[in-house]
């Protein structure tokens, strides 16, 4: 769906005076395979390149190395742009960034709108929008008037509503409570198991990165892991010394192991972290 | 330097139609020196809570007293109180403004009209307390990244030696080791500066390795209020109101249930790490 053959991105950084005073790697040689209808997480401390590395996905950065090859479109090439933004919906932190109508439905429509698609068929793409966000009852509501939660699956709806085959999120639950933190990531994992889409999600939050199917860490603009997230968050010490964590489940578990109770590697939820101590006593007693 | 409110009620728009009771009945004693987590979701209230403690908002009915003084008081000085309680916003770093970083926490010790001198002594131990270093002093803050940002921001409150701190998310958008760092910081400044603390976070996780006191907002009202141990004693009720527990305590809770010998109530890792371990007989 989405690949990367060693996409590099460099910026030039200016003084106030408009001269030049180096030179920024943002991403660095970065190969990435994302096949169709796979969860993936983006793992990375701030200015790691993540958002950078987004940003290609949809052609909002051209790579100044290297190729971005979006459902066989290559992004360098203009002809595709709408196309390639079409098919991959871009997501960003703020919600308020991003809604633009004064009325939920209307905001949902504004992308198909744009596409030119008859007004029968946008309002049913609205409907089936919101209803796959769980906002559908919202749909009249001024958006000034929902929690951040709901603005961000409102802003989820308005990608949706235009087909898109992948949606890059950046962070969209930087902002958010627990519970609208919840809400999101549940819209995503039933846009992703249900409608088939490919998602890709930046994140600091580490628990929400288990049910990803594959995990891509970055550092200093290089993906430094890839892996389950079973097999990422084995390594506790290494993510610690790249800025990041790991649940505090596997961390509870990490400590364990290493005061000597003999628990696998990367236990990621608390059933499992349960499971494997009831083992562990039965086998002590038998 | 003490913070009491007594039956604080807050109403937005009243009198017209959107009329809507951001606090009800709120009482509460904040003594000196503690370290408190404020926590509720969206919508819960703290946010008001929080400007009533520095006299932003004034009750519409009950007294907040600072001092022993009711800051709604006609004669009250809000410019001492402000100075003496500080607040550092939501993503503070949005309220940079100055050429450099060292000016900017100039700011707040500038206009409380001391003279140059102790205006830069000031900014610098204030710097220097959040772990600042020497060589970005007179960059622009805007070339930093966000968790030096953040730093700055939180070294423009501590100049102005405040008694009390409060937080409002201070570690939203952070990476984790920023997050850590961020919270290590105010740790840092409670215990060394002597000053009470108060933590707004949504992180439960966060907050219960930290405090000594929670208090749970929900609609408006105050619905716990009680060392962490007992406040995620209550986890049911809290999630309910939309919270959760830390982590570890839902770990503990079903090894008890499973008959494991130990004590259910930990709330940190370390508390949980030592509960197990004892259980297994290796500690």
């Amino acid at each position: 769906m989405i690949r990367t053959d060693n996409l590099v991105f460099e910026y030039i950084r200016r003084d106030e005076e408009g001269n030049v005073e180096g030179i920024t790697r943002a991403v660095d040689n970065v190969d990435l395979d994302v096949k169709p209808g796979q969860f993936i997480a983006i793992l990375g401390h701030n200015g790691s390149g993540k958002s950078t590395l987004a940003k290609h996905f949809n052609a909002l950065l051209y790579p100044t190395e290297g190729k971005v090859i979006v459902d066989g479109m290559d992004t360098s090439d203009g002809e595709y742009l709408w196309n390639i933004r079409q098919e991959a919906g871009m997501i960003f932190q703020n919600p308020d960034n991003q809604i633009i109508g004064q009325v939920v439905e209307e905001d949902v429509g504004f992308g198909p709108e744009n596409m030119g698609v008859p007004t029968n068929e946008i309002w049913e793409r609205v409907d089936e929008s919101l209803r796959a966000v769980g906002m559908l009852d919202f749909r009249k509501s001024s958006p000034n008037h929902l929690s951040g939660g709901q603005k961000q699956r409102v802003s989820i709806a308005g990608v949706i509503a235009m087909h898109p085959k992948c949606i890059i999120m950046d962070e969209p639950t930087a902002m958010l409570d627990p519970n609208g933190r919840k809400d999101v990531i549940r819209a995503a994992r039933a846009l992703n198991t249900v409608e088939g889409i490919t998602v890709i999600l930046i994140t600091h939050y580490m628990e929400e990165v288990i049910y990803a199917d594959k995990v891509f860490v970055m550092d200093k603009g290089r993906v430094t892991m890839e892996g389950t997230p079973r097999e990422i968050f084995s390594q506790v010490d290494k993510l610690k010394e790249l800025r990041l964590g790991v649940p505090q489940v596997t961390l509870l578990a990490h400590e364990l192991k290493k005061n000597g109770l003999p628990l696998p590697d990367g236990i990621l939820t608390r059933e499992e972290l349960v499971e494997e101590l009831k083992r562990i006593k039965n086998v002590a007693n038998t | 330097m003490s913070l009491i409110l007594d039956h604080v009620n807050y109403i937005y728009d009243e009198d017209t139609a959107m009329a809507h009771a951001a606090l009800i009945d709120v009482n509460l004693q904040i003594p000196d020196g503690q370290f408190i987590g404020l926590i509720g979701h969206t919508g819960s209230g703290k946010s008001t809570l929080i400007q009533h403690l520095n006299g932003l908002e004034t009750p519409t009915s009950g007294s907040v007293y600072f001092n022993g003084k009711d800051i709604s008081d006609p004669d009250f000085n809000k410019k001492e109180l402000r100075s003496k309680v500080g607040l550092v916003f939501q993503y503070p770093e949005h309220q940079l403004f100055e050429a450099d970083c060292f000016k900017d926490v100039c700011f707040g010790p500038k206009n409380l009209g001391l003279p140059q001198k102790e205006v830069e002594l000031r900014a610098y131990e204030a710097l220097k307390m959040v772990g600042f270093d020497d060589e970005y002093f007179y960059q622009s803050p805007f070339e930093l990244s966000g968790g030096q940002k953040r730093r700055v921001a939180i070294a423009g409150v501590i100049a102005m030696k405040p008694d009390v701190l409060i937080l409002d998310e201070p570690t939203a958008g952070l990476d984790p080791k920023g997050r850590e760092d961020i919270l290590g910081l105010i740790k840092r400044l409670h215990d060394e500066m002597g000053i009470t603390v108060i933590l707004v976070s949504h992180s439960m996780d966060d907050v219960a390795d930290y405090v000594e006191r929670i208090i749970v907002m929900n609609k408006g009202r105050v619905a716990f209020d009680d060392i962490p141990v007992n406040v995620f004693a209550h986890y049911k009720e809290l999630e309910e109101i939309g919270l959760a527990a830390p982590q570890v305590t839902y770990v503990m809770q079903e090894l008890a249930k499973a008959g494991f010998p130990v004590d259910s109530k930990a709330t940190t890792m370390e508390q949980a790490k030592n509960e197990i371990l004892k259980a297994f007989g290796r500690c």
